[in-house]
């Protein structure tokens, strides 16, 4: 059977260079392609009520005064997610004014308005949401099992949160507060898979105490192989769902769990253990064994 | 044994049935009732991205914010909404200077918006109309207090009022003048926004700095009245720093789609499960509704407030429902190829999971939990339904799985291939 922990430099490569790609493309593109909850401006989300191009909505707002159209969006044939500078009351009401005397049965579905100060709170609360998690699930993790499989759950769920956010950068996805809430998610959802093969590794240490930790790790990442995998794609068939049917503001979450499940399960079979390893390799006991 | 296996079986499958009935269309027995969840107005409440409605943020534009100030805000807009007819909004404060509106199903959001960010008008007004003392210029301050009220020294709410110099003239003259007049004309309307909110009778000259209402208030009307007094005067002016606006046709579609999603999620996961699995996904699948049915009833009788990212997490859950399924089975697999008997397996494979589905549960309800006191809104909402979904998982995917299991090894349909096939290396 292919040895994982063997190869495990070709893992760590794969996720570092993906990794490294995103932090090229934030500093090339001057960071993440942040969103109004963000930055501050009003995003609204129009039927237009027949077919429509984006020159005609831009050409529809030149009109109005102090409003630039900032992106639009096409999530149908008739539908468009128009984003500008924050608005103000009155100019948002133009701005629903222009639009009907150009397109008769347009009509509002969704408006979001955010200010910048409201946006600039939102990294920090994230953050702090997250290091609270993390440092709960370490304590957890060492309670149960030990504390480097505690570090090493923490480092496999940073992986999966840099990957999702080095997708975002190198794809120019926007990111809102949707993302935030997804990352926060990830974070539940992706100690799972790592939990399940640490389990494993914990029994196996019990009873196999002839093998190396390398070799045990393996062993115990095959044989939760079956479930690692199904399990994703159970979750998978679910969100992907959720992301092909549903509507936009739901499909901005929806997306990033689906590239976060994946990370997730990247990294709780090729990254996690093999940190333990990493770890426990220096063991005399363990160097002792695999010399034998 | 086998028709007593059978038997066991087929009451928790009607068991399950009769869930997955009352969880749809609701059961009503005698005055006692369970709604159906999808019941929009008594079954699981829809949060204001389902149901059509605006979320609007406002700020306090200073730089320090009175804990008295905010309260006063809450009590303008409360009664703006009021007067409009918006009984059912939602307003609460937001950290130190924000204040949240949450209106549903509303038609015009910017002139909401417009209306209940506007400053407050706070009068005094005597019996004919004419304004005594206004808001901003002649009140300086309200606030309840608990004093004597009578002569027995019998302690009571009352509000106490401050003016200013210009107001305390302003008064002194206007109580004059009322205190003359007959009952029924010797009062004084305060009014907010045009709405009178209290009309305190004037029974004697005021010319002092300070003076009371009095009026057998509880304390909580004191307070409100105080605060309500006190907005006329807020030394800053509000913004409306976020806006949240769904149309009720979106919100309809949003929740229309979202439960097809879901629906074909479901079936999806439950075919795998068949699949891969055979009898013990069957019997998965089984619990799998059985969880999907608990889930809704309890969500619908907590009244939880149900957004569009907490759906999401339901139908994620639906997906990682059948996780500890699938370490039992993949485990009972194991246990199979060993070449130990049906029966064996099934409870060395449950046995075996369940330190793996007790520890990764715990990490997803301690991440739920963070999610719930840190997060804000819609955030908060998911998270109450990531930690039901995962509790009632651990239930249904352990509890009622190993049940319907145990049971089915005594129908004697004993080839373990039907069951969790055999893993084809058994090394």
């Amino acid at each position: 059977m292919f040895n994982i922990v063997a190869k495990r430099s070709i893992f760590f490569i794969i996720s570092g260079l993906v990794i490294i790609a995103g932090i090229i493309a934030m500093v090339a593109f001057g960071g993440l392609n942040t969103d109004i909850d963000f930055t501050g401006g009003t995003a609204m989300y129009v039927n237009l009520g027949a077919e429509y191009d984006e020159a005609g909505i831009r050409d529809a707002l030149k009109g109005v005064e102090g409003v630039s159209v900032s992106s639009v969006q096409k999530t149908g044939d008739q539908e468009a997610v128009i984003k500008t500078a924050e608005l103000a009351t009155e100019q948002r009401v133009a701005v629903e004014e222009a639009l009907k005397a150009k397109f008769a049965s347009a009509s509002i579905m969704s408006v979001d308005n955010v200010s910048a100060t409201v946006g600039q709170e939102l990294w920090g609360n994230a953050a702090k949401s997250i290091l609270i998690a993390v440092v709960l699930m370490l304590i957890y993790i060492t309670f149960r099992f030990e504390l480097l499989s505690g570090i090493s759950a923490v480092i496999a769920l940073a992986h999966d949160l840099l990957v999702m956010m080095a997708i975002y950068a190198i794809f120019r996805f926007p990111v809102n507060t949707s993302f935030i809430a997804a990352m926060l998610t990830i974070l539940g959802y992706s100690i799972n898979a790592t939990i399940v093969i640490f389990d494993r590794i914990r029994e196996n240490t019990r009873f196999l105490k002839k093998e190396t930790f390398r070799d045990i790790v393996n062993k115990s990442i095959w044989q939760s192989m079956g479930r690692s995998i199904n399990t994703s794609l159970t979750t998978l068939l679910t969100i992907v769902m959720v992301y092909i049917l549903g509507v936009p503001s739901i499909r901005d979450f929806a997306l990033p769990l689906i590239i976060g499940i994946v990370a997730g399960t990247y990294s709780s079979i090729f990254i996690a253990g093999q940190f333990w390893v990493l770890f426990k390799g220096k063991d005399k006991k363990d160097i002792a064994k695999a010399k034998a | 044994m086998k028709s007593k296996s059978i038997a066991k079986f087929s009451i928790v499958v009607l068991i399950i049935a009769v869930l997955a009935y009352v969880a749809s269309c609701g059961l009503v027995i005698g005055d006692w009732g369970i709604p159906s969840a999808l019941d929009p107005e008594n079954g699981i409440k829809r949060g204001l991205d389902l149901a059509g409605g605006s979320i609007i943020v406002f700020e306090a534009q200073a730089e320090e914010v009175t804990e008295g100030d905010m309260n006063a805000v809450v009590q303008v807009l409360r009664n703006r909404l009021d007067s409009q007819g918006y009984y059912e909004a939602i307003v609460s404060k937001q950290g130190d200077k924000r204040v949240r509106v949450e209106i549903p199903s509303i038609e015009n959001p910017e002139e909401a918006v417009a209306m209940l960010g506007a400053t407050a008008k706070l009068e005094f007004k005597d019996a004919e109309g004419n304004v005594v003392l206004t808001g901003g210029e002649d009140v300086k301050a309200a606030s309840a207090i608990v004093e004597p009220i009578d002569e027995t020294g019998r302690k009571g709410s009352v509000v106490k009022l401050e003016l200013t110099d210009a107001g305390r003239k302003k008064f002194s003259d206007a109580t004059q003048k009322i205190a003359a007049l007959p009952e029924g004309q010797n009062i004084i309307a305060i009014s907010l926004d045009d709405v009178t909110i209290s009309a305190p009778r004037v029974l004697e000259h005021i010319d002092s700095a300070e003076c009371r209402i009095t009026g057998e208030f509880t304390n909580d009307e004191a307070k409100t009245l105080a605060a309500q007094i006190q907005s006329g005067q807020l030394p800053f002016t509000l913004k409306d720093v976020e806006l949240r606006s769904v149309g009720p046709q979106l919100g309809e579609k949003a929740l229309e789609n979202s439960l097809l999603a879901g629906g074909i999620g479901l079936l999806l996961v439950m075919i795998f499960m068949l699949l891969f699995y055979r009898m013990c996904g069957f019997v998965a699948d089984i619990a799998l509704v059985g969880y999907v049915s608990i889930v809704a009833i309890i969500l619908a009788l907590l009244r939880v407030n149900l957004t569009l990212p907490g759906i999401a997490g339901i139908i994620l859950t639906i997906g990682t429902a059948v996780d500890a399924n699938v370490i039992i089975f993949e485990r009972v697999k194991e246990e199979l190829a060993l070449g130990k008997t049906l029966r064996a397996s099934i409870e060395a494979g449950f046995n075996r999971a369940f330190s793996a589905i007790l520890d990764a549960n715990v990490t997803t309800i301690i991440a739920a939990a963070v999610l719930y006191f840190f997060g804000t809104g819609t955030i908060k909402g998911f998270a109450v339904t990531l930690f039901i979904g995962t509790i009632v998982s651990m239930f249904t995917a352990i509890v009622i799985t190993r049940f319907l299991l145990r049971q089915m090894v005594g129908f004697d349909v004993k080839n373990p291939k039907l069951y969790c096939a055999v893993a084809k290396e058994a090394k």
